[in-house]
């Protein structure tokens, strides 16, 4: 049993931090990553299932190695608590908690971006009032995060992260900068894909779901044992926001839309079954 | 019962809550359903542990329950704790040697002969996906025994569901997250 984070802290010895960090090249992870999506799509082709979530078991995230079950999930019927949600309310959320570049005395810098959305459920009804909060770098691909020691720039201006309650449609809207890509630790030249960190509630606890949405074309996509843990190509396109010209604002900023459908709410039919009875 | 209805839509894939949550979404109180003096407080509290049995120090946890009477309750506030009202949720990240505390109330059995529970939610730095599971209350033993999930385990993996009373009236429940103790994990309808 180690602490793993004391000590001195720099981004040269965070390979300490990491006990699955690796030496290993870009092109062997690469080729561990082609090797499961090579399995899945033979799987697919001879009558298998079609993935739509990421695998918990992924050896070219090093990090998953130890970190995932080994058993399959345990079907479960959802009872009372699991069919409802937490509420949250203007109490919990500030309307000025969505815009990401006024938390600050100054403008941050880097590209000022507007994302919008919709959260919805498994059946398409919008997930109203409910709570949305994000995280990111900063323009240059800094966390402000004690343990994110890579040598680019803090920006005094931006801390990156936000709040938001989805209104009647399921709606959300942050402003905000665009963040870079940053490296990281799984293997040499490990590089992520820009990327926010989205957390969702949905009407049922069973719809909590955290994730990561990307941006169209990056050229890190093929390369990041992440975001290449969903092997579906569908699956993974459903991460990556859509440049849209209509959300961009004339000299403010430009626009994004990327829409998240959380899981199948059970509380509607299983009350309706408890009716039937 | 019937088959759960099919989805319309696809969920969107999760992802990892990474390394770099710990100045997002932790907040003030977070983990403190109840104030620790409140009559009926209880800690619930417990350690995170890879498949070496190795301490997570990264990992992110939330609960959700009912309220001492079995009550499923809805009131804002959560985000923003005013230290009287219990809204059933919590949050809190591990500290360095992996150990989370919440302090909460006994939830009460939502049904007359239900086992009471609590909902928990894993999220973690090399976990790909969120976890579920629930942290049973080690009391009421015929309704441990009527319990359908309970009943669908074998004995090791029901265990792993079953929070411990310690002297002082604290739960404890360790989350293993492979290994021989490996916890149960749930999936639901409709996901």
């Amino acid at each position: 049993m180690t602490n793993t984070t004391t000590g001195n802290e720099s981004f040269n010895d965070s390979h300490a931090l990491d006990p699955a960090a690796s030496t290993a090249t870009q092109e062997t992870v690469s080729a561990e990553i082609a090797g499961v999506h090579d399995a899945y799509r033979a799987a697919v082709a001879s009558g298998g299932a079609v993935e739509t979530q990421p695998r918990i078991d992924f050896a070219p995230y090093r990090s998953s190695l130890l970190r995932h079950p080994t058993k399959s999930l345990h079907h479960a019927d959802p009872e009372t608590i699991e069919l409802f949600s937490p509420a949250f309310g203007q109490r919990d959320v500030h309307a000025l908690e969505s815009d990401l570049t006024i938390q600050h005395n100054g403008e941050p810098v880097g590209e000022r971006i507007v994302v919008t959305g919709r959260v919805l459920d498994g059946d398409g009804h919008p997930v109203r009032n409910q709570l949305v909060e994000i995280w990111q770098a900063n323009a240059a691909g800094r966390y402000i995060h004690k343990r994110d020691q890579h040598p680019a720039p803090i920006d005094p201006n931006f801390t990156g992260v936000g709040r938001a309650l989805t209104g009647e449609n399921g709606e959300y809207t942050f402003t905000t900068i665009k963040p870079a890509p940053y490296p990281w630790k799984n293997h040499h030249n490990a590089w992520r894909p820009a990327h926010i960190h989205f957390s969702l509630f949905g009407t049922d606890f069973t719809q909590r779901m955290i994730t990561q949405m990307y941006f169209p074309g990056d050229p890190l996509f093929g390369l990041d044992p992440i975001y290449q843990s969903i092997t579906d190509p569908k699956a993974r396109e459903a991460l990556v926001a859509t440049y849209d010209h209509a959300v961009t604002s004339h000299e403010w900023a430009t626009g994004y839309r990327w829409d998240i459908v959380l899981t199948g709410s059970n509380r509607t039919w299983m009350e309706n079954e408890e009716g039937d009875h | 019962m019937a088959p759960a209805p099919q989805v319309k839509l696809t969920a969107t894939p999760g992802q990892t809550i990474g390394p770099f949550y710990g100045y997002a979404l932790p907040y003030e109180r977070d983990n403190e359903l109840v104030n620790p003096s409140r009559t009926g407080a209880v800690r619930l509290h417990g350690t995170v542990y890879d498949g070496d049995g190795t301490v997570i120090p990264d990992a992110l946890l939330e609960i959700w329950q009912a309220d001492e009477d079995g009550n499923v309750v809805a009131q804002a506030g959560s985000l923003v704790r005013d230290g009287y009202t219990f809204t059933g949720f919590g949050r809190t990240a591990v500290d360095n040697e992996g150990n989370y505390t919440f302090t909460t109330l006994n939830p009460g059995a939502t049904d007359a002969g239900k086992a009471p529970f609590i909902m928990l939610t894993v999220f973690a730095r090399g976990l790909l996906n969120r976890l579920f599971t629930r942290i049973y209350l080690p009391e009421d033993t015929a309704a441990l025994a009527a319990d359908p999930l309970l009943a669908s385990l074998d004995a090791a993996d029901r265990g792993t569901l079953i929070a411990t009373r310690e002297a002082d009236g604290a739960l404890r429940f360790d989350v293993h997250l492979q290994g021989e103790s490996e916890t149960a994990f749930l999936s639901y309808p409709r996901s």
